[in-house]
């Protein structure tokens, strides 16, 4: 997994709330058996007309937006808990998501993806939209070590809650299997212990 | 996040149902961070588990534990002419993908498609006696909650966490908060325990559990028979909860006794006896408590686009005075799709296609229901009727019962089991604009095909839908 430490950059609004992971990728394209390819699907049928051409009112087919942060809607990644989501926002290029809500397994998924879920107050996720839709190069600065949010415009910054194992994981780039095989011996010890 | 003494035996309040089964397999506890919960039953199906199994070549492991995860293909099979080589050519290498894990990782519980066990992952489960109480439940899939029916503590996980089950028998997990939702009294006529759980989503909200795990109480959850309560903790999920659980009973024991892979013997005194210790104590506490009179659940639709947005079947689509503002776009974004209008009454509406099945409602007791209520009618001239059974088995009772014959006397026919239109993977697709109601679980933009306008109903309001042709109320 990629670490991740800070991230400077302008971001994409999605100001609709409930974004299930349905939305982020249909279940039509769940049918692959590896991770790569699933960008291109990101938000298809927002983002693309039947025969495949972009839909011009979408955000992503905006040129005017663009960057590696997607701010979103309260209770982002409800739904399936299909990980081909976070496949999806990762495969786009997107490395944080900001939103003042997020489902459970999806918040897991990113996690596990080296994707950052930033939860922010409701306040501060309406001051994005409403910057990012005055000045479309407005840009934020989020930084996992402080765990801090900045807007680079309003100067305005919020700290962010992630629990502090997972933080060490993304910093150092290390996943949950590596922590857990190192575990075996407990796990057979466990079990022993039960039967 | 829920402290750790708050509820705990020591403490001397007690402890509930949840804290009960979660520090019974607790392995160790990370610093500052999550749980290592071991994993009893992993349960697998084809769309969800080819990264993982990847994942592990990758790092040339093998399944740790190969007799603790049951496999079955669902999501992504054919309904139809099942016993014919799959034609989509990507679907078939996801199935063909499948087999070869099952059979390189020496993985003894594989039950593909045509096998007899074979069948909706959580249907399957239960059925055959995979599922118990006092168990830690996962799989690749969020309708995993069904099995909390059983007082198991049952939740589901992405591609990664596959991977670590598959690989260690355990996953990292944050200690969820706890809630109860307590149900008194009687229901009302015609009303099931599918309305019952879309008018608690109504009530919470699609976000309103999230981050808890939801123990379900009261008189009207005791009456409720397993299969019901399959249908409720089901639908946990759809209010973001972590999972929903209910204490086991007579109606549980009795349910998993004699199934092919439940306990036997002594093995089945033993665990019976601690089952019975499976129970919230008197005053353990919970983090948020909600009580509810199931006297006034009325039969439920959505009319919007997540399973949150919800009504009586009599009443009105809310006014837009009646949303929040922030919420208001979402709103009229959601009633544009499915081409409905603030303040509007649905019953009497045309609808184009009805579903029966899913791991929400598609057993037994909903073929039951459904049938009782069709027989001696006519499906409508205009709906399309699509009814899946949940797995081979509940299509062999389907037969037995004599309900195969009645509903085709109707005008309606049985496809083969799988997920089918719930999340329509496979051809089993709503086309663009057209309603169906639907017995399933999520209403999203787009789930039961591109363009398609879900309508969430019990399986009553389904059968009665299905022989109008419109929005009907059952009773």
């Amino acid at each position: 997994m990629e670490k991740f430490i800070t991230l400077t950059s302008t971001v994409v609004p999605l100001p609709i709330e409930n974004v299930d992971t349905d939305q982020i990728i249909p279940a039509r394209f769940l049918k692959a058996t590896d991770k790569s390819g699933f960008g291109d699907s990101l938000f298809a049928d927002w983002r693309y007309n039947k025969d495949g051409s972009p839909k011009a009112d979408f955000i992503l087919n905006d040129p005017t937006f663009s960057g590696s942060i997607l701010v979103a809607g309260k209770n982002f990644g409800s739904g399936s808990s299909r990980e081909h989501a976070a496949w999806a926002i990762d495969g786009y290029g997107f490395k944080v998501v900001v939103s003042s809500f997020f489902a459970d397994i999806f918040q897991n998924n990113a996690l596990n993806n080296g994707v950052l879920p930033v939860v922010v107050s409701a306040e501060f996720l309406a001051e994005i939209f409403a910057s990012v839709n005055a000045d479309p190069k407005t840009s934020l600065t989020i930084n996992l070590l402080d765990q801090s949010i900045t807007s680079n415009v309003t100067g305005k910054t919020e700290t962010f809650e992630i629990n502090a194992y997972k933080k060490e994981c993304l910093v150092n780039g290390l996943d949950d299997i590596d922590y857990l095989l190192s575990k075996r011996t407990q796990i057979e010890a466990y079990e022993a212990a039960r039967n | 996040m829920n402290t750790d003494t708050k509820n705990s035996p020591f403490g001397g309040q007690g402890a509930t149902l949840f804290d009960k089964i979660w520090d019974a397999h607790v392995v160790s506890s990370v610093e500052n961070g999550p749980t290592q919960l071991y994993i009893d039953r992993h349960f697998c199906h084809e769309v969800t588990s080819p990264q993982a199994f990847n994942g592990l070549r990758e790092r040339g492991l093998k399944v740790f534990r190969p007799d603790k995860t049951t496999l079955t293909a669902d999501h992504n099979t054919p309904t139809i002419n099942q016993e014919q080589p799959v034609s989509d050519p990507i679907s078939r290498n996801q199935l063909d993908t499948f087999a070869r894990n099952a059979a390189e990782f020496n993985l003894p519980l594989y039950f593909p498609l045509g096998h007899t066990k074979n069948g909706v992952v959580h249907i399957i489960g239960p059925e055959n006696g995979f599922t118990h109480p006092g168990a830690t439940i996962v799989c690749g899939d969020s309708h995993t909650s069904t099995h909390g029916a059983f007082g198991a503590i049952a939740f589901g996980i992405g591609t990664s966490e596959v991977e670590m089950v598959l690989a260690t028998q355990c996953v990292l997990q944050t200690r969820p908060k706890t809630m109860r939702i307590t149900f008194n009294g009687k229901f009302g006529a015609g009303v099931l325990a599918k309305d019952l759980a879309l008018y608690m989503i109504s009530k919470l909200t699609t976000g309103g559990a999230t981050g808890y795990f939801v123990e379900y109480a009261g008189e009207a959850i005791r009456n409720l028979s397993m299969e019901e309560r399959m249908t409720v903790c089901n639908l946990s999920i759809e209010m973001g909860a972590r999972g929903g659980l209910i204490a086991p009973d007579q109606t549980t024991f009795d349910y998993v006794n004699g199934r092919e892979y439940a306990p036997k013997g002594e093995e089945w005194d033993t665990k019976l006896a601690y089952w019975k210790t499976l129970k919230t104590d008197e005053g353990a506490t919970f983090d948020k408590e909600l009580v509810y009179d199931a006297a006034d659940i009325q039969p439920r639709i959505t009319y919007g686009t997540n399973p949150g947005m919800g009504m009586g079947i009599t009443d009105s689509i809310p006014t837009l005075d009646e949303i929040d503002e922030a919420g208001r776009i979402s709103f009229q974004k959601s009633l544009e799709y499915m081409g409905f209008h603030a303040g509007e009454k649905l019953e009497g509406k045309a609808i184009d296609y009805v579903f029966l099945g899913s791991c929400t409602n598609g057993r037994i007791e909903d073929f039951r229901v459904f049938t009782d209520y069709v027989k001696g009618k006519k499906k409508a001239d205009n709906v399309i009727a699509w009814l899946v059974p949940g797995s081979w088995m509940v299509e062999k009772q389907i037969r037995e019962e004599g309900l195969l014959e009645i509903l085709t006397d109707a005008g309606f026919a049985l496809r083969q089991p799988g997920c089918s239109a719930c999340l329509a993977m496979n051809d089993d697709k709503v086309p663009a604009g057209k309603y169906a109601v639907s017995t399933s679980n999520r209403n999203f933009e787009g789930r039961q095909g591109p363009g398609a306008r879900t309508i969430l109903a019990g399986p009553l309001v389904a059968a009665a839908a299905a022989v109008t042709g419109r929005i009907t109320d059952p009773r």
